[in-house]
């Protein structure tokens, strides 16, 4: 479980260049290990969909990766940089190496082409030797995982449910057994039976499969189940990374408490929904020290020129890590 | 299957509607064919001859309206659309289908062409903003408002003239038979390149412009970052995932623009003197030669209803949306 399979250092992303340029994702430091389930979350704006996109630079303009490195090491060979590769060779680790489920279930699929063709072209342009009737029964086996007949290769995007669309796209995902599988809000067009169904799945896919998955979304509750691990971002920065269940036990930023508050746990007793005041940042105007402090319930003096940096508050777990005054580091982070 | 059925009874019933509208209307404007040729000749004509256009004419009042419409339909079916006042005695459909292929040739062409490199120009323009391409569209926005036959009028006036290579009207040098032969063609193509060129240039901007659009339109959506995701080469993506889906509204317009081919491109063709079609109207329009009129508009109307019903296969066979199961 420690062998690390993609690293990120220092990633900034900004929209615009210039004086204009609002700065998304900050600084930010994170390691997907092997056969992980990483999960990312964060309010609306806190740069999580970014991140994404800015590791696998499918940024739309006027995104840009303004700094950082993300360090891909395969399963042989030596590790790349991800965001120095040329076109050709950022072509052949899409998709092969990393590819990702997005948000829009609805709309990922081309409308005007079979799921047939979607799935085979994936195959055909990774693996060009490939004979036509492999690639087709690897097709139809890849619908067999998520639990579609095979005969839905035929149809269109159109003549499926939505969580039929998500699950060929976690399919499609999977088709070329790449290493990390990013997902951005997979199931939040869904509804949640469907939620449960694919999350099911999913997690009975990665167990069998071994892939690692970086999991975005804003439901807290979500994650808790279903990662093993949980970074929490507020204003382009993490500021929280714990194992699920420690984090969940035991929040330490007051953010991360704030998340955790506002919802209700199906288990143990009532307790009293808070959420958090204020209203989420505007990047135009950060706040200066900690982005949080002007919502924080916890600020003290200083909170306002300081910005805490992410370090391990215990010295005896250095799976923690925490960016707040109130639990200074103790310990230099484990990478 | 059903739903093109549909489609083609709609049609059909439109074709309908307007055959009759084309029997009334010319029974509905004031005085009639006869009248008409009696003051183009002056009254030199005698009244047995009188008598006997009106028969020909259908106009003979003793048969009731009914019965004109039936006769009316028989002749159509039978391919008789009368007989022109301008080139009288000539039937209408003679005049019709010696000008038909000089309009279809010199629209028909330039309509398809045009679509297709403006189609190709606005994938690329669309793909790669900021292109050279893009430069070009402040142009061609300003072309595909200028009319074509301003646009006409100022390609006679720089390019055409004495001594010029460029004839500055009509579809073939004056005394040749038209045939397909050694001097007859090369004599209609360079005849054909001023008013081709003319339509070409206006027409082709407005699909520029669409296709842009469009390009960017669809650029923007979910399945083309999943596309680049999945890291297809840039040209499937462009082509496959992009251009494929931004084509759409574009193919219906073209099947559209495929409808007024046969009308012509009316006042290019009157400023050029082109024998087609649209120069035929505008003759008949000042001779009053209503049977010629009637022919021209009928064929009209059933190739502007044919192109729909391309318009809705192409759609059907583009987009599986349409076709309901």
């Amino acid at each position: 479980m420690s062998d690390q399979v993609l690293q990120i250092r220092g990633l900034c992303v900004d929209y615009g260049v210039g004086a204009d340029a609002v700065r998304a994702v900050r600084d930010v430091d994170l390691t997907l290990h092997r056969g992980e389930a990483l999960g990312l979350a964060g309010e609306s704006g806190s740069g999580k969909s970014t991140l994404a996109y800015g590791l696998t630079r499918l940024l739309p303009p006027p995104g840009v990766v303004s700094g950082g490195q993300v360090i891909y090491h395969p399963a042989d060979g030596p590790p790349v940089d991800v965001l120095t590769l040329s076109p050709a060779k950022l072509r052949e680790f899409r998709w092969a190496e990393t590819s990702i489920v997005f948000q829009g279930a609805m709309n990922s699929l081309n409308p005007v082409h079979k799921v047939s063709t979607q799935l085979l072209d994936v195959i055909r342009a990774h693996e060009p030797k490939s004979t036509a009737a492999s690639r087709l029964a690897r097709a139809k086996e890849l619908l067999r995982l998520v639990g579609i007949s095979a005969d839905r290769l035929d149809s269109y995007p159109h003549q499926l449910s939505g969580g039929m669309r998500q699950r060929v796209m976690i399919a499609m995902a999977l088709a070329l057994e790449p290493q990390v599988v990013i997902m951005d809000e997979p199931t939040t067009a869904l509804d949640v039976v469907m939620q449960r169904q694919i999350l099911g799945q999913l997690a009975e896919l990665r167990e069998r499969l071994g892939f690692a998955v970086l999991f975005i979304t804003h439901d807290l509750s979500l994650l808790v189940e279903f990662s093993d691990r949980i970074a929490i971002m507020y204003g382009g920065r993490i500021v929280e990374e714990a194992p699920a269940a420690r984090l969940y036990a035991e929040p330490l930023h007051p953010y991360t408490e704030g998340l955790l508050h506002s919802f209700p746990a199906l288990h143990g007793p009532r307790r009293e929904l808070t959420g958090i005041p204020g209203s989420p940042l505007d990047l135009r105007a950060m706040p200066s020290g900690c982005a949080f402090h002007p919502r924080c319930p916890k600020a003290f003096d200083g909170c306002d020129e300081q910005v805490p940096v992410l370090g391990a508050p215990y010295v005896d777990d250095p799976a923690r890590a925490v960016a707040c005054r109130l639990h200074p580091a103790v310990a230099p982070l484990s990478r | 299957m059903r739903f093109l059925l549909q489609r083609v009874a709609f049609y059909l019933f439109t074709a309908w509607a307007a055959i009759t509208l084309n029997f009334f209307i010319p029974r509905m404007v004031p005085g009639d064919p006869v009248q008409s040729l009696i003051s183009r000749n002056q009254g030199r004509i005698s009244a047995d001859a009188i008598a006997s256009l009106r028969v020909l004419f259908g106009l003979d009042s003793d048969r009731s309206l009914w019965e004109q419409y039936v006769a009316y339909w028989g002749q159509l079916l039978r391919g008789d659309l009368g007989l022109s006042f301008t080139f009288f005695p000539a039937p209408v459909s003679e005049v019709i289908g010696s000008s038909l292929p000089w309009t279809v040739g010199l629209v028909g062409v330039t309509t398809i062409v045009s679509f297709l490199l403006g189609t190709a120009l606005g994938v690329g323009a669309g793909w790669r903003r900021g292109s050279w391409i893009d430069g070009l569209l402040p142009a061609t926005t300003f072309l595909s408002s200028i009319p074509y036959f301003w646009l006409g009028l100022v390609a006679i006036a720089l390019f055409a003239g004495p001594g010029s290579f460029f004839p500055s009207s009509g579809g073939y040098e004056p005394g040749l038979v038209p045939a397909f032969d050694a001097y007859f063609i090369p004599s209609a193509l360079q005849h054909s390149i001023l008013p081709a060129a003319t339509i070409l240039v206006s027409s082709m901007s407005g699909w520029i412009l669409s296709m842009r659009n469009m390009m960017v339109t669809v650029a923007s959506e979910d399945y083309i970052t999943v596309a680049h995701a999945k890291g297809l080469s840039e040209r499937r993506v462009a082509l496959s995932y992009a251009a494929r889906n931004a084509l759409l509204p574009n193919v219906s317009g073209f099947a559209l623009s495929l409808g007024f081919i046969v009308g012509g491109t009316l006042l290019v063709e009157i400023v050029f003197s082109y024998p087609g079609l649209g120069f035929q109207l505008f003759q008949a329009v000042g001779s009053k030669d209503y049977p010629l009129m009637q022919g021209i508009f009928l064929i009209i109307t059933i190739s502007v209803l044919v192109a729909n019903l391309l318009a809705d296969v192409a759609y059907l066979l583009l987009d599986p949306r349409t076709r309901k199961s």
